[in-house]
């Protein structure tokens, strides 16, 4: 039934977005002083390599730039090319506490972007 | 070059623009580095990063499965006993080898999974810049195609 | 014995490089890439956005889904998944997940069946009523599976359904048994579950619906029944028909007291 990932996710709340995209995923827990991040996109991530069901070329459009910030200081930096997966997945970890502040941004290159924030737990 | 030119500004205007409304410190716009994801070879790709030469090394671990089942989603895991200032992951076969780069603060742990396309069977290299010095481990991931979609 | 060597030969073969790759089982293999994938499941991003979906009021008659009934009750979710398909008396039929949610969708909303219906897979409706599938399913996770033929039309389906897995048709003969009902068997390298088994179903009914990665789609069991009947080169069949929920019967209390693991995440 429920494994406790719903709770442990922290409250997501989306804080601003050009376009109607959907809210990350984002875990963030701590442990002994190390926070581990997981972050879960919605996202197509298209190459420009891929042909559409009418056998057309669908044109590239991916997230180039995701960050992770915390009391004003960048703790994650992470430049995607267009090789990264559809739906992005990605864990990272800094040193941090229970009840940090993080805001995750990304920023596609179609110029869209969205900001989510997250509380460690 | 016309059209590069505007997507450069492009790119100066939101960041201009998010900076302007305080969403993130002028410093911290960094350029997203077009020129090497665009890179075809590894070769080239190294240069660009500023790779001159990467050991492989004991400090460095690269954790990937031997065999994907589907190289639209293959997960790579890179980690270093050395504090890491950046972490890039290439794969030789494909049509731009550069998959990822991560840039890590003195705060960041020197770790990262994520995961990365592969058009084909392939080398896939981690590379760990860690004081100043960059270390490298390779590894042969097998992508296979199943029949159905089971 | 000379089959088994025929099928190294055969593997050695396709494969082509390192040839004690080829001679391990493809299932062993895959074991450690799956693995690495079973936690942050891209279906969570589907279930997130049916969850939103399921409590907010919507269509015509502006009302949430929070009513619906699934089996246990109105608005019971927990392990409700893991119990159908079942009888229910307000319809006088036997539903799966997806038709039910149709009748809740239909009756508390106001919304169209037959635009459900009609709506191409992926898109528009049917992505909707596919993200509330996910959010539904989750709440059935570790369940034991416990679907029902008491009632005399669910006993029917269950008898329609196995009918229909074992009825040979279209161009090339083939029914659902061809490729699913022994043990051991896969097309390259997919392995093919034995969905008359046990453990083959319940390995199989309990692991969908699921994200696939191969085209970053999360697709429902009527969704992956529609693909099976495609790749059987029979007619599509209606989406939510008599004929889709009885094979589901058939294969689910195939799988009874296996555990519900879905949503899965599939090649």
């Amino acid at each position: 039934m429920d494994d406790g990932s719903e709770r442990n996710q922290g409250h997501v709340r989306r804080l601003w977005g050009l376009r109607m995209s959907n809210p990350m995923r984002i875990r963030a827990q701590e442990n002994q002083g190390i926070v581990d991040v997981k972050i879960l996109i919605r996202h197509d991530m298209e190459s420009g390599l891929r042909k559409g069901e009418d056998g057309v070329l669908v044109p590239a459009w991916y997230i180039h730039t995701l960050k992770v910030e915390t009391q004003g200081a960048e703790v994650f930096n992470a430049q995607f090319g267009p090789a990264v997966s559809r739906d992005p997945f990605v864990n990272f970890r800094y040193q941090g506490a229970k009840g940090d502040k993080l805001f995750v941004t990304w920023m596609d290159t179609k110029n869209d972007s969205r900001r989510d924030e997250v509380i460690v737990s | 070059m016309d059209h590069q030119r505007r997507e450069v500004m492009r790119f100066a205007t939101v960041f201009g623009l998010m900076a302007s409304i305080g969403l993130i410190a002028p410093a911290q716009a960094e350029e997203w580095s077009r020129a090497a994801f665009a890179e075809k070879s590894l070769d080239e790709v190294f240069r660009v990063i500023g790779v001159n030469g990467a050991d492989t090394s004991s400090a460095l671990t690269f954790t990937a499965p031997e065999i994907a089942e589907n190289g639209a989603v293959v997960p790579v895991m890179v980690s270093s006993s050395l504090r890491a200032e950046q972490i890039a992951i290439l794969v030789e076969k494909n049509p731009n080898p550069l998959a990822a780069q991560f840039f890590f603060t003195a705060r960041t742990e020197p770790f990262v999974a994520a995961r990365i396309k592969m058009a084909e069977t392939s080398r896939v290299y981690a590379l760990v810049k860690a004081e100043g010095k960059w270390m490298m481990a390779v590894k042969e991931i097998k992508v296979t195609l199943g029949g159905c979609g089971g | 014995m000379t089959a088994s060597i025929l099928r190294l030969s055969l593997g050695l073969l396709l494969c082509g490089s390192a040839v004690w790759v080829c001679a391990q089982s493809s299932t062993e293999d895959v074991t450690q890439y799956r693995d690495m994938l079973v936690d942050s499941n891209p279906a969570e991003l589907y279930m997130a956005a049916g969850e939103e979906k399921w409590k907010t009021p919507h269509g015509p008659k502006q009302t949430s889904l929070e009513h619906c009934d699934l089996g246990l009750g109105n608005g019971k979710l927990e392990g409700a998944a893991a119990q159908l398909p079942r009888y229910f008396k307000d319809t006088d039929r036997v539903q799966d997940l997806e038709s039910r949610l149709m009748t809740c969708l239909s009756q508390l909303q106001g919304m169209s069946e037959q635009s459900l219906i009609d709506a191409p897979f992926g898109e528009g409706p049917k992505k909707e009523l596919d993200e509330i599938v996910a959010y539904v399913v989750s709440r059935s996770k570790g369940a034991m599976i416990q679907v029902s033929t008491q009632h005399p039309k669910a006993q029917a389906f269950y008898a329609m359904g196995k009918k229909a897995f074992y009825t040979q048709a279209g161009p090339y003969d083939f029914s659902c048994a061809s490729c699913h009902s022994q043990d051991a068997k896969r097309i390259r390298l997919q392995e093919l579950p034995n969905l008359t088994s046990p453990a083959g179903a319940a390995k199989a009914w309990g692991s969908w619906p699921a994200y696939r990665v191969s085209n970053g789609q999360f697709w429902t069991m009527q969704h992956r029944l529609n693909d099976c009947l495609r790749q059987q080169r029979w007619p599509y069949p209606v989406y939510g028909s008599d004929l889709t929920i009885a094979l589901s019967m058939f294969m689910a209390v195939n799988a009874n007291g296996g555990l519900y693991q879905a949503p899965g995440l599939k090649r």
